[in-house]
Parts: structure tokens; C-alpha cells; sequence
């Protein structure tokens, strides 16, 4: 059974395997170990005569085959109208066959699959509300992103990525030691202005514990400091654990279910441990779906809920506002057409919806919904992870054609996305199709909108 | 061929018609498992049941769900042929007169001027749906011989039986193949697609419960 030095049915679990497979220049090798690798096709089987029950089965079945799930799916639209894009299409031609042939596929056969999971599907779950089955079509690709990974076939950034959650508990290399260092040296760089800021660490019985995504602790350390801003301004109780702080799963992206579980459990860990009221997460769509949403049911919660009540930070926003624990000076409001991007992972797939429009009523003059909206928003383009696999660029940027046509529908060049993957796409966008736009998280728009109670102010 | 095809036949036919959905149903519900669907169903069954009316009710509504709305022509006939196919078999005078006389039980039955309307609207719709699996790319690739099979045994099923309710000279024909085709229907309905007769009501429930306990229902309703 041959298997690749990187490009294996093992998930990563030394410093080692890790970086051997960074060592690789954009995955040459691992693709090219990939093309030799062995399907398992027993192993296969039996895994989905164990896992495949009656709510998959019969939604493979039942597909009466109408196409209404065509024009729900943003992909098959930038396609061209790609019959090869149809949902129905894509998820019967690489899961409905592996099924149909009980698991004995060729290894090209596999590596269509993935290309197909990862490329042609962010798991936006939106072709899911078109169909009159309701077959969530998201839901399959999650589940066959699962089998491929159990083979072997996966995306190398993902493998990396699950290797991460799996060594770290974070999806970036970052250890309690230098998360801890991060959130001192951000308030000392801040303290000037904001006096008394704090970034309480593994404070027990809080109000709140803030999590986030460990970009933010690697890459852009101020989105930490301006929640800590917020936090303080609006006089929370709040607190930060030095371990358990990340709520992403890339291995969700790569469906690495053991991997998920590892992450989610270190997360709930952290909130056991400090007994706050409650939790507030970063502006992350898929951080929150893993951790609020799926994530019980990965740990084997039979509530389906996290250990504490869990909030986006959209609901936290809109709740502070509406409560006044932040105050908007109405002179600062964005005077601008701004219009606000709906993230599928917290909006379509949690309920989220009201939030945005609540804070866009504070915080804009102008605010134009893009069409469509709310649960029935378009994926922003580069979801699931789509964003992260190089194999997959030109893909990506093609896919990003539809958020650009309906923001440039709503007349504004101003975009809120309230999620890091949106954000990221949305910023692609820009710099592949120059349409003059800009793009923000809420954090820094609402530090510069804010009335900030006289004795939170530097003294003169 | 007719005495047969409504005698013991028909019996059996509507028999492994119940006994076969029934089956179905039941399987399905037992096959759910909240940890593969990762929906903690039994928890939060009154957010369940409340995702599960709603996503049934405004699913069964023409134009109720923003699907229904965004595929206007494709609704109107989808409507028109399922509305047909449910209500003339059970309320047309010639079938509530079978039901009255084998069962011995009261079974009302709609005017013939409107059975003939629903069945004629259901026909046409059919047509309409065929060609729409024909002409368009996105449905085509997705079309199978069994979809045909299917199409053509419910056309020949409403054509054969409104072409009998006008006693033409090959009225014996006509009426033979329609029971011949309702007898099909009923054989293979547990054991084809047919079988969303029933099914289509347990994958509705499930992903309203789906959404009603675990994505937003307990923040919000989704807007279907």
C-alpha cells in the first residue's frame, strides 16, 4: 500500500511530520506523492456503512433530480452556468458514486473528489434552503471532505492547517508563552492613550472570556487590543485565557473530526476552567460555527451546546449599543453608503441575521443591503477554506466575481465583513478586480465612533 | 385484465403502498442519530417541532419560500402538478365510488368540472416539467432513465384517465392503462422516488429541526 512521505493516511502528529510538510514548495511533492497513494476502498466502506445513516442515504436517494439548487449555488453562476456546477451534480458524482461502487474507486477517481470538495464547494449551505427536500448539499461535502481526509486526500495548506490544531491547539504555531507576551506588550503599546486598558488573563468567574482566531494573536495583534478597548469602555467584566483562546478549526475546512475535537475540547477546557458568565467570539465565521455550533456534537455534548452561553461578537456589538454600554456620537456615524457582508457560517447557519442590521442602524447613515441578504447571502467566495489552497487560486478569484457584482450593485464603496474569511475575500477581491472599495471589521470603525466616558481619557 | 387490475391486485397494490411508505417513514426516523447529524433532537424537541411545522408549512405553500419565488414558472407547475396528482385520485366521483363500495365507508368527492380541471392542469404541467428536464442544461445532466420512466408512467397515468372520463370508443383501453399505471404507481412508490410521497415530509422535518435546535433557531427563525 504505498504511501507518501507527506502525502499519507496519517494525520499529523510529531514537530516533525509538521515540518516536513512545510518543507514543500506549495505542495509539489505532496500532489505528486498523492497521485501514487492507495485507496483503502474496505476501510472506505466501512466507514460509511458506519456513519452513513438514514438523513445522508435518504437525501442521496430521494434527489428528484429538478436543478432547483442550480442558481442557489454562487459557483455554478461565475461558472458560467456550468451544468458540471450543479450542486445536485457535484456531490452525486464524487459521494454518490463512492457509495454506488461501495468505496472501490481509483485514486484518480479521489483526487477528482477533492478538487471537487475544496473547490467547487465552499460549504455555504446555501443550495440546502433552495431545495424542496431540503438536501444541504453543504452538509455532504462536509460529510465526503471527511472520507477523503481519512484516505489521504486532502488539500496540503489543510493538512498543515489540521497538523496545527493538532500540535498547537491553534491553527498557527503560537504557545501560551508568546499568546500571553502578545496581549502584554499590545496594552503597554496602547496605554498612552487608553489608561488603565487591560487585557485580563485567565481571570476566573468574568463576565465574559473573549476568544478569538490565532491570526489575530500571529498576524494583526491590534484586533486584540481594540476588543480590549471596547471591552473596556463599555465596562465589561472580561477576561482572556492563556490557553483556550482559539476557536478556528481549519481542521473542520479539512474534515479532520478527530483533529475538530482536540481543538474544541481545549476551547471548552478554558471555560470550565475560568467559569465565566459568558463567552464573547472575535469577528470569525467559521471560529464560531466550529466552536458554538458544531463543536458539542464533536465532543459528544448530547445538549449540542458549549459548556457556557456563547455569543458572536456581532451580538455582543448589537447588544452593547442597544443596552448603551457603547455610545455612538451620531456625529461620527459613517456618512458614506456602507453595506455589510453576511457571513453563512453565523448568519444562514446560526441565526445571526438581526444583529448587523441592528448595529448598521447605529453606526451608518447610508446603510444599502446587498441583494440577496441575510440567510440568503452569497458565500463571499473563498469559504470552507477555499481562501487558503493555492491548488485552488484561480478558482478562488473566479468565485469572488459574485460578491463583487453585488457589492458593486449597492452603490457603496465601503464594506463592513464581520469575519475573517470575508474579510479576506473581500480584500482579494479589491486586489484582483480593482473596484475601489474598502473593507473593515467592526473593532477599529467603532474605537473611532465612540463617546468615550471622561474618565477612560488620558489625563492632560 | 380490468376485473383483475381492480380486484385482489389493486388490494395488494394499495397494501405494499402503505405497508412499504409506512416502512419507510419508520426506518427513516430510527436511522436518525444525533451524533452523525450533529442535532441534539430529543433535547430541544419543542425548538424541533417548531422548525418542523415551519419548514414543512411554507414549503407546501406555492410561493412560500424564496426558492418557490426566485423559479416563478417552475413553481406554477410544480404546484399545478401536485396538486392534481393528490387530490383527483383520492376525490374524483369514479374513485371515491371505488372507495365507497369496497370499503363501505362515506368518501366525498369533488365536481367533475373541477377533478377535470386539476387533472388537465396537472397534465400540462407534467408536459411542462418534462420539457424543462429536456431543454435546460443544469436539469439535464442531472437527468437519468429512471427520471424518464417516472415522468412518462404519471403523464400516461393523468393522460389515460382524463382521455377515459370522455367515453370515447376505446374507453376499455383507456381506463385498463390507467389502472394498470395506478397500480404501478402504488406497487413501486416504497421502492423508487415515489417515495417522497412520504419521504418528502421526514427530510423537510429533519432540516427544520436541524435549523430549529442547531442553526438559529433558537435566535431566529429561518426565513425560508
Amino acid at each position: 500500500m504505498p504511501e507518501g512521505t507527506i502525502c499519507n493516511k496519517r494525520p499529523v502528529a510529531t514537530r516533525e511530520d509538521l515540518d516536513a510538510l512545510l518543507a514543500d514548495s506549495n505542495g509539489k511533492k505532496y500532489y505528486a506523492e498523492m497521485e501514487q497513494l492507495d485507496v483503502d476502498a474496505e476501510k472506505l466502506w466501512a466507514t460509511i456503512q458506519k456513519t452513513m445513516k438514514s438523513r445522508t442515504k435518504t437525501w442521496l436517494d430521494i434527489c428528484a433530480h429538478c436543478g432547483l439548487c442550480a442558481d442557489s449555488c454562487f459557483l455554478y453562476s461565475v461558472n458560467g452556468r456550468d451544468p458540471k456546477q450543479v450542486p445536485s451534480y457535484k456531490i452525486q458524482s464524487t459521494l454518490g458514486e463512492i457509495v454506488k461502487k461501495k468505496g472501490n474507486v481509483t485514486n484518480e477517481f479521489m483526487r477528482m473528489c477533492m478538487d471537487t470538495a475544496w473547490s467547487k464547494c465552499t460549504c455555504c449551505n446555501r443550495c440546502g434552503s433552495f431545495c424542496p427536500y431540503g438536501i444541504d448539499m453543504g452538509v455532504m461535502f462536509g460529510y465526503l471532505r471527511g472520507l477523503l481526509h481519512s484516505q489521504g486526500f486532502v488539500p496540503w495548506e489543510l493538512k498543515i492547517g489540521s497538523g496545527m490544531h493538532r500540535l498547537f491547539r491553534a491553527q498557527m504555531d503560537v504557545t501560551v508563552e508568546e499568546f500571553v507576551d502578545t496581549c502584554e506588550w499590545m496594552v503597554d503599546e496602547a496605554l498612552e492613550e487608553w489608561p488603565c486598558l487591560e487585557i485580563p488573563i485567565d481571570k476566573e468567574d468574568a463576565d465574559i472570556v473573549y476568544m478569538i482566531n490565532a491570526r489575530e494573536a500571529k498576524h494583526y495583534p491590534e484586533d486584540i487590543v481594540e476588543a480590549a478597548i471596547l471591552f473596556h469602555v463599555a465596562g465589561e467584566n472580561w477576561t482572556m485565557p492563556s490557553e483556550g483562546w482559539e476557536m478556528t478549526s481549519l481542521s473542520m475546512f479539512a474534515g479532520d473530526w478527530e483533529a475538530c475535537k482536540m481543538q474544541v475540547e481545549t476551547v471548552y477546557g478554558a471555560m470550565e476552567r475560568l467559569r465565566p458568565k459568558r463567552m464573547v467570539a472575535t469577528e470569525c465565521g467559521h471560529a464560531y460555527r466550529a466552536t458554538v455550533i458544531e463543536g458539542p456534537y464533536w465532543v459528544g455534548r448530547p445538549d449540542g451546546q458549549p459548556p457556557v452561553e456563547c455569543l458572536h461578537y456581532v451580538e455582543w456589538v448589537a447588544e452593547a449599543l442597544e443596552t448603551g454600554k457603547l455610545v455612538i456620537d451620531p456625529t461620527k456615524k459613517i456618512k458614506e453608503p456602507v453595506t455589510l457582508q453576511d457571513s453563512c457560517n453565523y448568519v444562514r447557519n446560526a441565526g445571526l441575521r438581526d444583529c448587523g442590521r441592528i448595529i448598521m442602524k447605529h453606526i451608518a447613515e447610508d446603510f444599502r443591503e446587498m441583494a440577496p441578504n441575510k440567510e440568503h447571502n452569497y458565500c463571499c467566495g473563498g469559504g470552507g477554506g477555499f481562501n487558503g489552497i493555492g491548488r485552488y487560486r484561480k478558482q478562488r478569484n473566479v468565485a469572488l466575481k459574485m460578491k463583487r457584482e453585488q457589492i458593486l450593485d449597492t452603490g457603496a464603496k465601503f464594506v463592513i465583513a464581520p469575519c475573517h474569511n470575508c474579510w479576506d475575500a473581500i480584500r482579494d477581491l479589491e486586489e484582483e478586480f480593482e473596484i475601489g472599495i474598502r473593507w473593515s471589521f467592526l473593532k477599529p470603525i467603532l474605537i473611532k465612533m465612540l463617546v468615550v466616558p471622561e474618565h477612560l481619557l488620558p489625563q492632560e | 385484465m380490468y376485473e383483475i387490475l381492480t380486484g385482489p391486485l389493486l388490494w395488494i397494490a394499495f397494501a405494499v403502498f402503505f405497508v412499504g411508505l409506512t416502512t419507510r417513514v419508520v426506518l427513516y426516523f430510527m436511522g436518525l442519530d444525533w451524533r452523525l447529524d450533529r442535532v441534539a433532537y430529543k433535547p430541544h424537541m419543542n425548538y424541533g417541532i417548531k422548525g418542523a411545522f415551519r419548514s414543512v408549512y411554507r414549503w407546501l405553500l406555492p410561493f412560500g419560500t424564496y426558492s418557490w419565488r426566485a423559479k416563478p414558472i417552475f413553481t406554477i407547475m410544480f404546484f399545478a402538478f401536485h396538486i392534481g396528482l393528490v387530490i383527483v385520485p383520492l376525490f374524483l366521483e369514479g374513485h371515491a365510488v371505488m372507495i365507497r363500495n369496497g370499503l363501505g365507508i362515506d368518501w366525498p368527492a369533488i365536481p367533475q368540472v373541477l377533478a377535470d380541471v386539476l387533472a388537465i392542469a396537472a397534465f400540462l404541467a407534467g408536459l411542462g416539467i418534462a420539457l424543462r428536464r429536456l431543454l435546460l442544461p443544469e436539469v439535464r445532466i442531472l437527468t437519468d432513465i429512471k427520471d424518464v420512466m417516472l415522468l412518462v408512467l404519471i403523464l400516461t397515468l393523468l393522460g389515460s384517465g382524463i382521455i377515459a372520463t370522455y367515453h370515447t370508443a376505446n374507453y376499455s383501453f383507456w381506463i385498463t392503462l390507467h389502472v394498470l399505471c395506478g397500480v404501478i404507481v402504488l406497487l413501486t412508490a416504497p421502492f423508487t422516488k415515489l417515495s417522497h410521497i412520504a419521504l418528502f415530509f421526514c427530510t423537510r422535518i429533519q432540516i427544520g429541526m436541524d435549523f430549529g435546535i442547531k442553526r438559529g433557531g433558537m435566535k431566529s427563525n429561518f426565513d425560508w
